[in-house]
């Protein structure tokens, strides 16, 4: 084990308890449950304090010690501390007193949640001494991995499933990486990139470097809590794919609690799902603690995991603390993502959409009750699936270059403009 | 007759470092069976207290997963690889 693993402790089984070295493996021996690293608390609460978070820059390593790194972080510093919007119009047309968009939508480099992850996974990797990086993904992860193996000079090699949205292949092939598709969905990769991880000394960053990776997630928890004035927000809507991002936050705000940066108040922690692949919503609605694995079928390509690997533990996060879960179809998610455009002016990804849909059913339902307080986490942005929307969002005017022409336009469209 | 299993990671340190092992097994029951005489404690690692697959293994049969199939009850044929995998983060 390295002398200076910074505030790290181990790896430990979410299952057993097993503790294992601070390498490249995430998974445990005995039983195969997920590692997760272990911080000394004790040591962080003694650095980690409102006014020294506040001195340092504006990007999630300002929480360093709450991340999984030995040393300073050495790929994408700039990463994080997006904006967190106050969503007044948004609030007044779902109907809720407060409500706040997360909007990872402009997350630095490349548009998504994702970068803070990759920001961890590709620090440590490097950390560890390896100079070829790899993911599976669903188009968003391979984007950033691209981009910031780039920036870094490592070697990358993206998996993707072969029919992902054009915007999201393109948008991994720019940086030179070797872009891998493969012919089946998101599942598929997976299990094959388990194998390829197994053969290949690579850091594969949602494989064998899972423990550090889905660290990252935390930091949008960490911002949310400290852009809200150090308070966990009443309800987070969280969107779910492999479920990570939810149990991330989570524990974002518990770790926040358990350091006395923000005082212990009940917060509601409610998936997302697309309806076309929807395995941990389904089990919650029906009252299950496990799920059944699905063949995604949604435009929601970045949500499209069937086999989720975190299912479990999202289950029990939305349990724990009085969450639901809720999923919306093709049309609900192209809803939501107009809405969000429309009343805030962010355009989302289909998974935005799906966070906003189901944040609608919520508290259409009373689950979110009207008189409280919301974040949703918007996740990527909406340049990434154009073809989800495009033909669904009417066409341009085209007119000849002649005032008359366009007034008879205006004529009748918008009696209101030409009157004024 | 002969099947094949595909080991991960994990769960070579019980196999000598065998990366494919031949089975005979007529289900994916049986082969778990098969495998756990050759290479005691290999049972435990994919089945918990109940007898049923631990949550986090994913236990596939030509690219698919069994729980789309018959679980453990699922037949397999000469030539059939097996694999084993562990659940994955998303992308």
């Amino acid at each position: 084990m390295e002398k200076n693993a910074g505030f790290m402790h181990a790896l430990k089984c979410r299952e057993c308890g097993r503790e294992y070295p601070l390498t490249a493996t995430h998974v445990c021996e005995y039983d195969f449950g997920p590692l997760e690293v272990a911080y000394d608390y004790d040591r962080i609460k003694r650095t980690l304090t409102r006014n020294n978070i506040a001195s340092r820059p504006k990007s999630m390593w300002r929480y360093r010690e709450l991340l999984p790194v030995a040393g300073d972080p050495t790929v994408g510093q700039q990463v994080g501390f997006t904006p967190l919007v106050k969503a007044d119009r948004l609030a007044a047309k779902l109907g809720i007193r407060e409500l706040w968009i997360k909007n990872d939508t402009v997350n630095y480099p490349t548009l998504s949640f994702k970068d803070r992850v990759v920001s961890v996974a590709l620090s440590r990797a490097r950390e560890l001494g390896f100079d070829v990086v790899a993911c599976a993904s669903t188009g968003n992860l391979a984007n950033s991995v691209a981009a910031n193996a780039a920036a870094a000079g490592l070697k990358a090699y993206v998996f993707i499933p072969s029919d992902l949205e054009q915007g999201k292949v393109v948008n991994s092939l720019i940086y030179g990486a070797r872009v891998v598709g493969i012919k089946g969905h998101y599942d598929e990769v997976n299990r094959l990139c388990a194998e390829i991880a197994g053969k290949f000394g690579w850091a594969f960053v949602n494989v064998n470097m899972r423990p550090y990776y889905a660290e990252g997630s935390k930091s949008m928890g960490y911002e949310i809590a400290e852009q809200l004035g150090w308070q966990v927000p009443q309800h987070t809507v969280v969107p779910m794919a492999s479920g990570s991002l939810l149990t991330k936050i989570r524990k974002a705000y518990q770790e926040l609690i358990r350091l006395g940066l923000v005082r212990e108040q009940p917060h509601r922690i409610h998936g997302a799902q697309a309806t076309g692949c929807s395995p941990i919503s389904v089990a919650q609605k029906a009252g299950l603690d496990f799920f059944k694995p699905v063949k995604p079928d949604t435009i929601a390509k970045s949500l499209a995991i069937g086999t989720p690997a975190d299912g479990f533990y999202a289950l029990k996060v939305m349990q724990e603390t009085n969450g639901s879960a809720e999923d919306v179809t093709d049309d609900e998610i192209r809803e939501g993502i107009r809405l969000l455009a429309e009343h805030e002016g962010i355009f989302a990804e289909t998974a935005g959409g799906v966070t906003v849909g189901v944040a609608k059913k919520l508290i259409a339902s009373g689950r979110i009750p009207s008189d409280e307080s919301a974040v949703l986490c918007i996740t990527g942005h909406g340049l990434k699936t154009l073809d989800a929307v495009a033909g669904h969002v009417g066409r341009a005017a085209e007119i000849k270059p002649s005032l008359r022409e366009f007034e008879a336009l205006v004529a009748t469209e918008d009696q209101s403009i030409v009157n004024t | 007759m002969s099947k094949t299993v595909r080991i991960p990671t994990p769960l070579r340190k019980l196999t000598n470092n065998e990366e494919l092992v031949e089975v005979n097994g007529s289900t994916v029951g049986e082969i778990i069976t098969e495998l756990q005489t050759r290479y005691p404690g290999f049972q435990e690692r994919l089945l918990d207290d109940k007898g049923q697959i631990r949550r986090f293994v994913n236990i596939y049969v030509n690219e698919e997963d069994v729980r789309f199939l018959e679980n453990q009850s699922t037949a397999l044929k000469e030539g059939d690889e097996v694999s084993i995998i562990p659940a994955i983060a998303g992308g």
